[in-house]
């Protein structure tokens, strides 16, 4: 096959998204956005492999007295290094912030297109069920299930994403009904294509755009909520090095050792900063192009 | 017609209610061990044990206990706290006060300024005033809520300046509002939390009404454009606004928890995540109910107002 084919072929697939995502990136407040994540992932995301050989300790080993000026940023209330610390301290809340998303994601798109897809009694019970778990505000569900389940990492996770996904089906169901009545989705109906290949290929590749600023605006509140579980003693668990948990052991000391607070605060305010510039901009982007959102 | 979409919008929370608050019982239900033993600790004699199960009605079936504890929500009677041994109304009776006040300063504060930052900012669109207003809402709206609390904690009571409290010390007994000075940086963490959403839905929803026929109408005939503004645009403006406001509001019934926390506020937030730190269940199937039924009673008013201020809906007679 020659090269030109080759990219005939390739085009009508990869041909939305990179204009998307490469609207979005024109604007000035995107690349911003984009620097403040990056840096602070990269930050989370190597910091772990950096701690030993860059500050001489791991994060939860006792390397001298409590506030203390040894190393760059000193030592915490128990004498542990707080760069150390701060490294090692933002994989595990990404990383859970990501798998609460993406949970959140695929459960909430696939019971969004369901309802809208199917309609009728199948749609108006699953969106009654959706207005159910609603009504209970996500910290409040969240707490409920911590004290019965305890706090542990797929708690968090899972509990994150069953929160998040009745408010992204919602939006999903919106989405899907707009693009339910276009031809070729009648077409695909007459051709006996199974049900769900029709919402895999046909209904989601057009629904990507309010999807994507979903994804955006859900991650920065995931984010939010497993540092501030964290914060609240209900998240991660100490002895482990998290930032949520070091702001939360360490602001009692704010006046002695500001580090311990100010370095994992300014981390989280970077991070969520850096992705709602992206959502903001991805949303822009997606209602300049009107893929998939028309009213 | 209005009537009648009050009345099914009205038993559709009245339904929802009733979920919730089946759904907070079986999450207790589920719990592992046995409230008694909790409470009295292993030492407790077999006797001590079945009395105090006679006295928390552990004894009866599943269904009697669920409507004995829904009928303790309306008469006030909410059980004993497994933490403290003492009645749950007690406990809280106060501490809801004290959210109450706390809520309902930040709300007094934050809505007339997002109202009127939202109106310069769509007026004034596209000037310094907007892009600072529109540029400080976006990073504070992304911003998690204990991170604006410790900011403004690092900022005002610690590291920068020291002029104000960082955590609330009422002696237990006293009321709150008698040290007002403590109430500072709560009330303002929570205003700059919810501000924001308010802001940029007045400066949307104003720019849409000032590019619209009537205002246009309104200037052609020589109206001051004060008036055009203060008569005209943001009346027309507030509808949906409204419902944005109640939906901080209803979200301020959640979020209270950690910034009560985070300043050792002695408020509901601070019990439930006491409670839950203790496993005391009694209190937190107290305190979870009280906030969604909250949740749901302030949802419900922005959806009347929806209604309400609807046009479309006002028209419609009898159809």
């Amino acid at each position: 096959m020659s090269t030109v084919e080759e990219v005939v072929a390739q085009d009508p697939v990869v041909a939305r998204p990179p204009r998307l995502l490469a609207r979005m990136m024109r604007q000035p407040q995107a690349k911003l956005g984009m620097v403040l994540t990056l840096v602070v992932m990269f930050l989370a995301l190597a910091g772990p492999l950096l701690t030993p050989w860059l500050t001489g300790h791991t994060s939860t080993e006792f390397t001298g007295r409590p506030f203390t000026d040894i190393g760059i940023f000193g030592t915490d209330n128990l004498g542990r290094d707080v760069f150390s610390r701060f490294l090692d301290g933002g994989l595990r809340l990404i990383v859970y912030a990501a798998l609460a998303t993406a949970l959140g994601m695929v459960v909430g798109v696939a019971v969004g297109m369901t309802a809208a897809y199917s309609g009728g009694r199948v749609d108006a019970l699953i969106m009654r069920g959706n207005d159910v778990l609603l009504a209970l505000p996500q910290l409040v569900f969240a707490l409920l299930a911590i004290t019965v389940l305890g706090p542990q990492g797929w708690v968090l996770v899972v509990v994150i994403g069953i929160t998040h996904a009745p408010r992204i089906a919602r939006v999903t169901r919106s989405a899907t009904a707009a693009v339910i009545t276009e031809d070729y989705i009648r077409a695909s109906e007459m051709y006996a294509v199974p049900k769900w290949k029709i919402l895999l290929t046909e209904v989601l590749p057009n629904i990507t755009g309010p999807l994507m600023v979903e994804l955006g605006l859900r991650m920065t509140y995931s984010i939010g909520f497993v540092a501030a579980l964290s914060f609240l003693g209900l998240g991660m668990q100490p002895p482990t090095a998290d930032w949520g948990l070091m702001i939360n052991e360490s602001r009692i000391a704010l006046v002695v050792q500001p580090w311990g607070v100010l370095l994992p605060v300014a981390a989280i305010a970077v991070l969520t900063v850096g992705t709602n510039l992206l959502t903001d901009s991805l949303a822009r982007a997606s209602a300049d192009m009107n893929v998939g959102n028309k009213k | 017609m209005i009537a009648k979409m009050i009345t099914k919008r009205l038993l559709v929370s009245l339904v929802i209610l009733f979920v919730v608050s089946l759904l907070v019982f079986v999450a207790t239900l589920l719990l592992p061990g046995d409230p008694a033993q909790a409470i009295l600790g292993q030492q407790a004699t077999p006797e001590r044990l079945e009395a105090l199960r006679e006295q928390m009605n552990l004894n009866d079936p599943v269904w009697v206990r669920y409507f004995t504890w829904i009928g303790g929500l309306f008469t006030g009677n909410l059980g004993y706290s497994a933490a403290s041994g003492g009645p749950v109304t007690a406990l809280l009776s106060d501490r809801i006060q004290a959210s109450l006040v706390l809520m309902g300063l930040a709300a007094l504060i934050s809505i007339p300024v997002g109202i009127v930052v939202g109106t310069f900012s769509a007026l004034k669109r596209g000037r310094a005033f907007d892009h600072a207003a529109t540029g400080t809402t976006l990073v504070l709206a992304s911003l998690p809520e204990f991170v604006i609390g410790i900011g403004l904690v690092a900022l005002f009571s610690t590291s920068v300046f020291k002029i104000l409290p960082s955590v609330t010390m009422a002696p237990p007994g006293e009321a709150v509002w008698n040290y007002p000075v403590q109430l500072v940086l709560p009330t303002i963490t929570l205003v700059l939390v919810v501000t924001p959403y308010i802001v940029r839905m007045m400066r949307g929803t104003m720019l849409e009404v000032m590019n619209s026929g009537f205002v246009e109408m309104a200037r052609l005939k020589g109206v001051p454009e004060r008036q055009v503004v203060l008569r005209h645009a943001v009346p027309h403006a507030l509808a949906p606004v409204a419902q944005v406001i109640a939906i901080q509001l209803a979200w301020m019934a959640g979020g209270v928890v950690v910034i009560e926390f985070l300043f050792r506020y002695p408020g509901i937030g601070q019990a439930l995540v006491d409670a839950v730190n203790n496993r005391d269940v009694q209190v937190v199937q107290a305190i979870s109910i009280l906030i969604a039924a909250a949740y749901i009673v302030v949802n419900l008013l922005a959806d009347l107002v929806g209604i309400l201020t609807n046009p479309k809906l006002r028209t419609e007679k009898a159809s």
